[in-house]
């Protein structure tokens, strides 16, 4: 790794101003993903403004139709607390799936969804139901949010403070983790909202990132169950394709996922 | 540089770290605390895994920095009194090691797995729960038979101090 200038501010205010006074500054959270690539040099910032323990950005609340969690908030947090598991099982099953109990502990809802790994699970959820992402500056649409493979509409020195996720009627989620990382090759979350609208999230699979597959959408609105997808194909244009798994191979997974998760849906 | 203070094994101990000094450096180098081990190097193998404030983590995957003001629990501060842990034990009676370069990440995880569950644990649950933890021996057999043991008797211990 490179040297590097760590900071730990008090408050988000703080933060931002430490941002702006780096040559080039990056913010880490649990840093699951940033310290790996710094400590392979892809990535070299002068400055890390560390996020981690901010007050601002930690907290669970549950309403009777919405989680929110502050973008500190730890995939361990979400998948023990007991408040998420009985309004919304669904999000603490995935976050109980998220690579190992130790990454667990570290890694955090704001720096998944900021990084953007389109091999990431929370992107699935977040952009099925449409969370609202908070920030610094303003409020987003998760479908404004994810813009591509590790990239949002996050602008420079912009803090992602909370997500907020409409609590659906019925959700799960069905992930094929990559045998070695844990990664999903395809992670398929379904969910049914109180108006009987069906919303699927795909991550892992699509070569611009996370993605809503409409068809599926249609298909589940009108019966939601797991054999209205049957005569559904995915097509294989626009999967991801390397060495885990060729495109048709990921289209394949993205259907089989996404029946177990309606199958799955509680 | 950085003075940050840890209280690591119930000693407080002060450094002057670099910005990217990792955790498991400091315990390794400064510390010279070398059970804890660095495997991979890519928070893939959990060699490294020690306790930061209660909680299991990869050390080689969080800066020293990082660590200012928490508690950290390595495997040097399992065995109180010289008396092993009932991990530690249990990995010992039930064999559960072959290289042992995996071994203090193992039983760093399975205090963690063992507290997480109140003891009560399966032979499903360990094999899941262990996903962060490699064996390249390939020894998986008899670690989980260790922690089967560990839990059966601190659930047992729980039990007899209620």
């Amino acid at each position: 790794m490179y040297e590097t200038n760590y900071h730990r501010p008090r408050d988000l205010a703080e933060a931002e101003s430490l941002f702006a006074a780096a040559a080039e500054g990056r913010y880490l959270a649990g840093g699951m993903t940033l310290l790996p690539t710094m400590k392979q040099r892809l990535a070299a910032p002068s400055d890390l403004v560390d996020l981690g323990r901010l007050l601002e950005l930690k907290g669970i609340a549950v309403t009777a139709d919405t989680v929110t969690l502050g973008a500190a908030v730890t995939h361990a947090e979400v998948a023990t607390s007991a408040e998420i598991r009985a309004a919304f099982p669904a999000l603490a099953a995935l976050a109980g799936q998220i690579g190992d109990p130790h990454v667990r502990h570290r890694g955090t809802i704001g720096g998944s969804l900021a990084n953007d790994d389109p091999a990431a699970d929370y992107p699935a959820a977040v952009l099925a139901l449409d969370a609202t992402i908070l920030t610094t500056r303003r409020t987003l649409a998760a479908a404004d949010f994810f813009q591509g493979l590790f990239t949002t509409a996050l602008e420079e020195g912009e803090i992602l403070v909370s997500v907020a996720f409409p609590i659906p009627a019925r959700a799960a989620y069905a992930k094929f983790p990559n045998p070695a990382s844990r990664y999903a090759m395809a992670g398929v979350f379904v969910a049914q909202l109180d108006s009987g609208e069906a919303r699927v999230g795909v991550t892992g699979a699509g070569q611009d990132g996370v993605y809503r597959d409409v068809a599926f959408e249609a298909a589940l609105t009108a019966r939601f169950d797991p054999a209205a997808l049957d005569d559904i194909a995915v097509d294989a244009e626009g999967m991801l394709s390397d060495l885990h798994g060729s495109a048709a191979y990921r289209a394949n997974l993205v259907k089989v996922m996404a029946k177990r998760a309606v199958a799955g849906a509680g | 540089m950085t003075n940050i203070s840890v209280t690591v094994n119930g000693t407080e101990r002060r450094a002057e770290v670099e910005g990217r000094t990792l955790l498991v450096s400091l315990l390794r180098e400064t510390f010279g605390l070398t059970g804890t081990h660095v495997g991979c190097d890519t928070s893939q193998c959990g060699a490294c895994v020690v306790h930061v404030d209660g909680k299991a983590i990869k050390s080689c995957t969080m800066l020293a920095a990082q660590a200012d003001g928490s508690t950290v629990l390595t495997i040097e501060g399992l065995a109180q009194d010289g008396v092993l842990h009932p991990v530690q034990a249990a990995f010992h009676e039930h064999h559960g090691l072959q290289c042992g370069f995996c071994t203090p990440g193992m039983i760093m995880a399975a205090v963690d797995m063992i507290e997480r569950h109140e003891a009560q644990l399966d032979e499903a649950t360990i094999r899941h729960e262990l996903e962060g933890n490699i064996c390249r021996c390939t020894g998986y057999h008899n670690i989980v038979r260790a922690i089967q043991a560990a839990a059966d008797h601190m659930a047992g211990l729980r039990h007899a101090a209620e």
